[in-house]
């Protein structure tokens, strides 16, 4: 497994549980802002990314 | 028969504050108690609180997600007060609680600098510890009734 962008959804999806269930009680809010973190980690991850490609290391 | 035994069943309220003090001494204990379950077991002290779902979900995804960290061959770092960042990151990782333990028995954790994934197992091992440590506090306030 050496896909950065499968660990970094496997790592989001982790972060975004814990942090859901920590959160909120209800399953649908559990559910809700579990699914906004997760699809704000993958859509900053993938902006970052793209905003750095012009960038020479 | 005025003597002085004190009446420490009602009216000096003496009996009161005793008890009181013995409650809140059993509960602050209970407390305690429960934090160091929460922190070695992640899920334990939820569990022990009866929030069933939320228990297990803890007991699953923390230990798999520190167990994916060492399989990306990630470090388990030494407390080294030298190196700032590395103790710190050693404090993270014991976040986890028993499942450092065994890993570090079993020699797992090691690191491995030249693999591919080796920063992505730092921050698997070192989140799932720092998650750990939110849910011990989350564990803390249900107990105190704040949530």
């Amino acid at each position: 497994m050496r896909s950065h962008l499968v660990l970094l959804v496997i790592f989001a999806f982790f972060v975004s549980l814990v942090f859901a269930v920590i959160a909120k009680d209800d399953l649908r809010e559990q559910v809700r802002f579990g699914g906004m973190m997760f699809g704000g980690f993958l859509a900053s991850a993938l902006m970052l990314g793209w905003l750095m490609y012009p960038f020479p290391l | 028969m005025g003597d002085s035994v004190p009446d420490t069943r009602g009216g000096s309220g003496k009996l009161t504050a005793v008890r009181a003090t013995a409650a809140e001494e059993t509960q602050s204990g209970t407390l305690v108690l429960l934090c160091l379950a929460s922190w070695a077991i992640p899920g334990a002290g939820h569990l022990w609180l009866g929030r069933r779902t939320k228990g297990l979900i803890f007991l699953v995804a923390l230990p798999l997600m520190f167990a994916l960290g060492l399989a990306l061959q990630g470090r388990l770092f030494p407390f080294d007060l030298n190196e700032p960042l590395v103790g710190l990151a050693a404090i993270a990782d014991l976040g986890i609680g028993i499942p450092y333990f065994i890993a570090s028995t079993l020699g797992y954790g090691g690191g491995e600098v030249r693999a591919v994934t080796y920063e992505y197992g730092n921050a698997y091992l070192i989140v799932a510890g720092l998650l750990n440590l939110l849910v011990v506090i989350d564990a803390f306030d249900v107990a105190m009734g704040r949530k």
